[in-house]
């Protein structure tokens, strides 16, 4: 596993912007897998040698995504790290939103690549990243810097971090359709040692998104009559705002138990510019048994309030590029639930340049409920009157890992 | 906000770069009492690749992001 003696905020040291297509909604994505790790304490080090090979499955309203990605880890002369992921998505869907829109089931694939470097120089680490996914109607380039720093006696570790992404998007069947997104992130972590037992991690994270930030595919809609529900109602392209600001701040704590096992419990803040405003709270315990084994239980939270402008059913059409209509229903009145099992198992193995092997399996549950978004499958019903949407999903993920 | 944390940042980025480092206040908690902290059941992400996936998960299906760490790769699309 990782060398101890080291404190790094929560994925904070580098990151990278990228936006993919699941919802459709313009999403930051922290590369942590490539990235040195929140660890104990003590002095910053490079990360570890290993090698991962994930095969990941999630399954949930008619949507199957699954694939591998695979990480691999290069240390050189104890002061430079260079790593490279590639991931692949295999996505078939006919979720709610496909369905209920009039378009048959597909099928596509997403493929990303990353590499990233770090630069170890004193108690300060440098890294810097590249990361290009691709899909047949989206393209995503993000370009991140991060520096991380312990002081104070090693108890406290100081990262900040910026990520430029730009993005391009697409229309499959539309020729003519393509825009454009640039986003930028800035963070900062804190990572700190409150006693011989208790770490803390607090991370606060601005992203700015500029340009196309709709889903081309997505539909909000409209009563027919505003004065008669009974005469059904009208599709069209969403329409929103071209720029987003958001804000989220998230507190961690992890606690290690008079026995070996450990709690950890954390709390994030997120608001935007949209008017979303999001709970979200955790809780874990990890216990181990033997030497070998780990188990690990999860409970997650969230909850968030609808942006202002999202609606199930508006009255009337857009009347113009500034009259926002949306109806995706990531920016509805709604709240979920997970439920994580972990088991991981590890062993050294000393044979040739391999020092130990591990394998773990993660199953996570998801249960998401929609306050204000209507299953429209309902038909017999009157606009508005529809039965209220709910999901599951299984998320599935299989970890070989080896360290050399 | 964020042009508040974006001077933020540079002030304290300066700081750093000034110096800041070189503080060396008395550890509360010495070398020798960091073993518990240095147990792997101790690090907040063991997984990173695994957990990344999940956080791409939850970022594509709700409406908040950024902050608790996120995760790469992963679209169900529409």
């Amino acid at each position: 596993m990782l060398i101890y003696w080291r404190v790094n905020s929560a994925c904070a040291h580098l990151f990278a912007l990228s936006r993919t297509h699941l919802g459709n909604l313009p999403t930051l994505t922290l590369v942590c897998g490539a990235l040195l790790l929140p660890t104990a304490a003590g002095a910053v080090t490079l990360p570890e040698e290993r090698a991962d090979a994930l095969y990941h499955r999630y399954d949930g309203d008619g949507v199957t995504i699954d694939g591998p990605s695979l990480l691999l880890r290069k240390n050189f002369k104890e002061t430079v790290s260079v790593a490279a992921n590639y991931y692949i998505d295999n996505v078939s869907s006919a979720s709610i939103d496909v369905v209920t829109s009039g378009a048959s089931e597909y099928t596509e694939r997403r493929e990303e690549v990353s590499l990233s470097g770090e630069y170890l120089y004193g108690k300060s680490i440098f890294s810097a990243g590249y990361t290009n996914s691709d899909e047949s109607d989206y393209t995503a380039n993000t370009y991140y810097f991060s520096a991380s720093q312990d002081f104070f006696g090693d108890l406290t570790n100081i990262t900040f971090g910026y990520a430029r992404g730009d993005d391009e998007v697409r229309q499959n069947g539309n020729d003519d359709f393509a825009e454009e997104i640039e986003r930028n992130a800035y963070r900062v972590g804190i990572s700190q040692v409150l006693s011989p037992r208790l770490l803390m991690a607090l991370n606060y994270e601005a992203i700015t998104d500029e340009g196309y930030l709709n889903n081309p595919y997505r539909v909000y809609r409209h009563l027919t009559d505003p004065l008669d529900p009974s005469a059904g109602f009208r599709q069209a392209t969403e329409v929103y705002p071209n720029t987003r600001t958001s804000d989220a701040a998230g507190l961690k704590f992890l606690y290690h138990m008079p026995w070996r096992g450990s709690l950890g419990t954390g709390y994030r803040y997120f608001t935007d510019d949209w008017g979303i405003e999001a709970h979200t709270a955790e809780i874990g315990y990890t216990h181990t048994f033997g030497s070998h084994w780990i188990a690990e239980l999860r409970y997650r939270y969230y909850e968030q309030g609808a942006a202002d402008f999202y609606d199930d059913l508006f009255l009337f059409p857009s009347q113009d590029e500034n009259d926002y209509r949306a109806r995706d229903k990531e920016l509805s009145d709604m709240s979920s639930q997970t439920v994580s099992l972990y088991v991981n198992y590890e062993r050294k193995v000393g044979f040739g340049p391999m020092d130990k092997l591990g394998v773990s399996l993660q199953y996570d549950f998801i249960m998401l409920d929609y306050d204000n978004f209507s299953d429209l499958r309902d038909t017999e019903a009157l606009p508005g009157e529809e039965r209220l949407f709910d999901m599951d999903a299984d998320v599935i993920k299989v970890l070989f890992t080896l360290w050399y | 906000m964020t042009r508040l944390l974006m001077r933020f940042t540079l002030a304290a980025a300066s700081l750093w770069l000034a110096g800041c480092s070189s503080l060396q206040p008395e550890p509360w908690v010495k070398p020798y009492e960091r073993s518990l902290l240095a147990d792997p059941i101790m690090r907040f992400d063991r997984d990173p690749v695994a957990s990344a996936y999940l956080h791409h998960v939850f970022e594509s299906r709700e409406g908040a992001r950024g902050a608790l760490g996120s995760g790469g790769g992963g679209c169900g699309c529409n």
